[in-house]
């Protein structure tokens, strides 16, 4: 997990893209595969979502959505394995207590590294960067052993509070906030009276904000998305909604459109953040916060 | 695209400080003190967390990787290298380390330059150029487990999208779940259709930061596109490519999502298959120390795949270094 936030002058001026070569008909047939590809398995989930079992099995296999989304829906929601309301409550609130933690101590502790100057700063700097490239699975071990010490297994806080602020996010804020917030302000507020901490609520906060969102949508998608970890330490009365699917595939593999309607809802709530926030994804990427 | 630690401006260098009458009191204290402690005391949530819940057991696995250890047998013997001398020698663990090296090779190969290609696409004038590049990282915003199991169901031997496809076009179905060369490409389909858009962004960025008169010479000097693109772009780009080799390698070596549902089917998931055919070093661990309670053993393994990740990033930086050339 590794992140490099740039100014935003970095070397994209209008001017350089002048030359910009037109697209080519086999630019767009390209392209148009491309997204043909990457659309077609979530469409696929739709169309089998909304289906029943003998006809999802039938040759040639159907190309177009049916009506029976409602019913799927239902027996998913009535399935005894799949604990599939209570899976999905347990992500809103791990998910988004994450989110929110994160954004906020990855903020605090970016604006320090940031604009505040201490003994130790860029050694301790390198120290956040050291973090991001160690694998999580490295730890889940003795992790499960702590969890198991402190009586966490199988509740929610097991999952919850070792990724209550990462490396990652510190290092984004930090490199964001050098570049965003003037100095002059910081100062201004200081002679106003501020404490530090005033001056990161009042000043630093607001002109973090367009990186928090960025921040944000990327550890809820992660958090969302978490699947060993919740796999080893949550068991399948207490699950996220990735291991309600997982029951699912477990034990009705050959129930398709089940399983697909529980992906279907399982996928939405990001689907829903994507369509609205779409752009802001995209930037992200491209001003290179990168996640793996 | 490199890590830039450039340090921030510090604001005005610092001047004399005026001597402090002595009695304004507590509150000129406090503010030295807020000076002072504040930076610490903001960075210090990020390092409690870590210093618990990662550094700590990254530490503690080294230990626990030297006993015998079972939680539900109690059982906790000393055993000093001994479960790392079992682990050069156990042909479980070799054929597991050759599946993730395979299916990390077969995805990430092809990945990359398609993602160099669309991201040649994407770097032109045209219409709806927004449009397309959402269409590109949609498949970011699903989650894997829901993906691996969509794809999984395409892959169907016998009620598979894929093979109903294959079929059409007048081939033999195949066996995507039995066959190990097999079961490696469906999986790494799964991790290329995720992150192909991603990579192709990555490379989009860094290819908009180029200055158009470099091509603009080259093809005065006659140059051709495909020319200009080998020659230019992608050297120009290869630190980006670096990045994304190592973030790749990082992610491939420790693949688990994917290959554990596409083992839905059978009795004990962590296999990855009947034969172990596609079962990565990351499900080895989870099923000895989370299935047969031998959690020291998994630590061993997990320190292996560490010892793996970091050689894999050294192999191939060097590798993308010498290709590419020091011009």
């Amino acid at each position: 997990m590794t992140l490099v936030m740039r100014g935003r002058a970095g070397g994209r001026s209008r001017g350089a893209r002048r030359g910009l070569r037109d697209a080519t008909p086999l630019t767009y047939l390209t392209l148009i595969v491309a997204v043909i590809l990457s659309i077609f398995p979530i469409y696929w989930m739709l169309v089998v979502a909304t289906r029943t079992n003998d006809v999802v099995s039938s040759v040639p296999p159907p190309i177009l959505p049916g009506g029976h989304l409602g019913e799927n829906v239902q027996r998913l929601f009535d399935n005894e394995d799949a604990y599939f309301a209570k899976g999905l409550l347990n992500s809103f609130i791990v998910a988004g207590s994450v989110t929110v933690s994160t954004v906020f101590f990855a903020s605090l502790a970016g604006f320090a590294f940031a604009k505040l100057r201490f003994r130790g700063r860029n050694a301790l700097l390198l120290t956040v960067i050291a973090t991001m490239m160690i694998p999580v699975q490295m730890g889940i071990i003795p992790l499960y052993m702590i969890m198991v010490k402190l009586g966490w297994q199988n509740h929610l806080q097991a999952v919850i509070v070792p990724f209550l602020v990462t490396g990652f996010g510190v290092f984004m804020m930090r490199q964001y906030a050098s570049q965003a917030v003037p100095d002059e302000l910081i100062e201004a507020a200081r002679v106003d009276g501020c404490t530090t901490f005033g001056v990161f609520w009042r000043v630093v906060l607001p002109a973090l904000r367009p990186a928090m969102g960025v921040l944000g949508l990327f550890t809820f998608m992660q958090t969302w998305n978490e699947f060993m970890w919740p796999l080893a330490v949550l068991n399948p009365e207490n699950p996220t909604v990735q291991l309600s699917i997982n029951n699912l595939a477990t034990g009705h593999f050959n129930d398709y459109t089940l399983m697909f309607a529980g992906t279907t809802v399982a996928v939405l709530p990001l689907l829903v953040v994507f369509v609205i926030f779409g752009r802001q994804i995209i930037g992200g990427i491209m001003e290179g916060a990168v996640k793996a | 695209m490199a890590l830039d630690l450039h340090p921030a401006r510090d604001g005005a260098p610092p001047t004399a400080k005026p001597p402090s009458p002595k009695g304004r009191g507590a509150r000129r204290r406090l503010a030295r003190l807020d000076l002072k402690a504040a930076p610490y005391l903001f960075i210090s949530p990020f390092y409690l967390v870590f210093l618990i819940f990662g550094g700590f057991p990254l530490v503690y696995t080294l230990w626990v990787s030297l006993h015998t250890w079972g939680l539900s047998s109690g059982e906790r013997t000393f055993t000093g290298w001994d479960n790392y001398s079992y682990l050069l020698g156990d042909g479980e663990f070799w054929h597991a380390v050759v599946n993730t090296i395979g299916i990390f090779a077969v995805s990430t190969v092809p990945q990359l330059l398609l993602a160099l290609m669309v991201a040649g696409a994407l770097d032109r004038k045209m219409r709806g150029a927004t449009l397309m590049r959402i269409g590109m990282v949609a498949p970011l915003i699903t989650s894997t487990a829901a993906v691996a199991i969509v794809f999984t169901q395409l892959f169907d031997k016998d009620f598979g999208f894929v093979n109903w496809a294959i079929g059409g076009l007048g081939f033999d179905h195949i066996a995507w779940q039995e066959s190990r060369g097999w079961s490696w490409v469906a999986i790494s389909t799964m991790v290329d259709w995720r992150w192909t858009g991603y990579n192709a962004l990555i490379y989009l960025a860094a290819m908009q930061a180029i200055p158009r008169d470099l091509y603009e010479a080259a093809a005065i000097d006659g140059a051709s596109r495909l020319r200009q693109f080998w020659q230019i772009t992608v050297p120009l780009l290869r630190p980006t490519i670096i990045f994304t080799i190592i973030v790749s390698t990082i992610g491939g070596l420790q693949l688990f999502t994917e290959p554990v549902l596409f083992g839905s089917g059978s009795a004990n998931r962590m296999d990855g298959g009947a034969l172990h055919q596609f079962q990565t070093i990351t499900m080895y661990m989870y099923d000895n120390a989370f299935t047969d309670d031998r959690y020291g053993y998994g630590a061993a393994v997990a320190w292996a795949l560490f010892l793996l990740i970091i050689v894999f990033s050294l192999v191939n930086f060097a590798f993308v270094r010498r290709t590419g050339g020091t011009k």
